[in-house]
């Protein structure tokens, strides 16, 4: 009998838990809805497209090659990205440059999200600097294979 | 007789649509409840010309989503009774909707009209019977789905729902001792009295255990969770194993559609249908003294609303509980409705028979 009373009691307290979180909700939603600001909100849901979330600054993003002062990329093609990177996914051809204070550029920068497991190992295998992967871009979407094969090296 | 036809024809379609889009907007209820209830939004995209209205065209998004399906049935399955299945489930439950009183007699065109499309002698039978029959669709999906998963559902189904039917008999065969009638207008008509001198006399008073017996039952009849044997959604062995498509969303309305029979029956039996509280025909009346006058027809919207709104409340509540517990396991279902559920309505037919003989 003591247990049917207790497993009652907490079949109640289920309920009045559900309950309390839907008037709660139900209450900063309906004063929201009439323009009343309030400090919490009826739910903690993000919309996405619409709200975008701050992205913490380690977030692993879509690469970018940082630029020289001239808009050069700074990429030195030594090849330490490609060879740290587990995925394999980063093809550079290395090419000379005119200016004899470069000793060479990549005539090809190209990073196949395909592959990428954004693991960021060619960022700290880098050893100018010039590859990071602080842009932000999430949406990294592509009907075709081919569409998610990002071109660096060209601005 | 010609005017007696077209007042019932108005009648029928009017408590159709009125269920139909109930259950439609429970639909949308359920997503927003639940999303409410877990600190979420819910679903608030679909959007008409980019008027959004916090979902509410999510049903018609639906429906015409289901439409628009393939119409399958797998060609090992008896065609006939696959397409009867989900009629089956659907007609039985929402014809239980005719009996049902929305609101007292209004008059217009000179006829006094009764706000229930038949005034059944024998109501609660007839709302028992079809609910009964309502196991039918579960029965008949599984079998002419050719399916041994399906089948198995099924079979759990019809068990739980043939078990749960007992305890809900016996949790009205106590209120049937103390009411007067088996027809639903005027039970409710009694309950339009005082208990007491000032407490309203509905029957959630007179029949407390009663009701929790016919509640839980009831609950159980919807094959919703946390009594979704049927279903069987984590399972994956429900009677709708070989359904899709629009014969699916029937079953699924049908499911909505329980939840709005229960919430009609409980209203009507134990808390009072469209009464209000101390209303009477010429206003309100309370017991500690003091009137307050109302227009007739101020009363008759006002008891309407009131059993919409008893209505509304307890489709909230079944949908809270919903969202709210886990399921059962089977054999937890089958304690549940034999050793407890049957037991306490004999117990309760017992009382009241104890009270009625010492009265």
């Amino acid at each position: 009998m003591s247990q049917a009373w207790r497993v009652i009691k907490e079949i109640v307290r289920g309920s009045a838990i559900t309950a309390r979180h839907f008037f709660v909700n139900m209450t900063f939603h309906t004063l929201r809805l009439f323009g009343i600001r309030t400090k919490r909100r009826g739910a903690v849901t993000i919309q996405y497209p619409e709200v975008k979330k701050t992205l913490s600054p380690r977030h692993h993003s879509l690469h970018r090659i940082r630029p020289r002062a001239d808009g050069k990329p700074s990429c030195v093609a030594c090849m330490l990205c490609v060879t740290v990177c587990p995925s394999e996914c980063l093809y550079v051809e290395a090419a000379e440059d005119a200016d004899p204070e470069i000793q060479k550029v990549p005539a090809k920068f190209v990073v196949d999200l395909n592959r990428c497991c954004f693991c960021g190992f060619c960022v700290e295998a880098c050893p100018v600097d010039a590859i990071r992967m602080d842009t932000g871009e999430i949406r990294l979407a592509s009907l075709t294979r081919a569409g998610l094969e990002v071109p660096l090296d060209k601005p | 007789m010609p005017a007696d036809v077209l007042i019932v024809l108005v009648k029928v379609v009017l408590t159709l649509v009125w269920t139909l889009l109930l259950a439609l907007f429970l639909t949308w209820v359920e997503r927003k409840e639940s999303a409410v209830m877990q600190d979420r939004i819910g679903a608030n995209r679909a959007s008409v010309f980019g008027l959004r209205l916090f979902g509410l065209f999510q049903p018609f998004a639906d429906a015409i989503k289901m439409l628009f399906k393939e119409d399958f049935a797998p060609t090992f399955s008896q065609r006939a009774l696959h397409w009867l299945a989900p009629a089956f489930s659907f007609f039985f439950v929402s014809v239980t909707m005719i009996a049902v009183p929305f609101g007292d007699t209004i008059r217009l065109f000179g006829r006094d009209i009764p706000l229930q499309v038949v005034d059944l002698s024998a109501a609660v039978l007839f709302v028992l019977a079809m609910l009964s029959l309502g196991i039918y669709g579960i029965l008949v999906g599984g079998w002419a789905s050719s399916n041994r998963f399906a089948l198995i559902g099924s079979l759990r189904g019809a068990a739980q729902l043939v078990s749960y039917e007992v305890a809900m008999g016996l949790s009205l065969v106590g209120l049937i001792m103390v009411l007067p009638s088996l027809s639903l207008s005027r039970i409710v008509d009694f309950q339009g009295g005082l208990l007491f001198g000032f407490l309203p006399k509905w029957g959630i008073f007179l029949q407390p255990l009663g009701f929790a017996v016919f509640y839980l039952a009831g609950m159980a009849g919807t094959k919703r969770v946390p009594f979704d044997m049927p279903e069987g959604e984590s399972e994956i062995i429900g009677f709708y194993t070989e359904y899709g498509g629009l014969k699916f969303g029937l079953f699924m309305f049908a499911d909505f559609l329980e939840v709005i029979v229960l919430s009609a029956m409980s209203t009507t039996l134990f808390f009072g249908g469209w009464q209000v509280p101390w209303l009477g025909d010429a206003g309100f009346v309370f017991p500690w003294g003091g009137r307050i006058d109302v227009a007739p027809w101020a009363v008759t919207v006002l008891r309407v609303l009131s059993f919409n709104l008893k209505v509304f409340f307890f489709c909230w509540l079944q949908i809270l509980t919903r969202w709210t517990y886990p399921r059962f396991r089977y054999d937890q279902i089958m304690d549940l409705g034999w050793k407890v559920l049957v037991p306490l309505g004999v117990v309760n037919v017992l009382a009241t028979g104890l009270v009625l003989a010492v009265r």
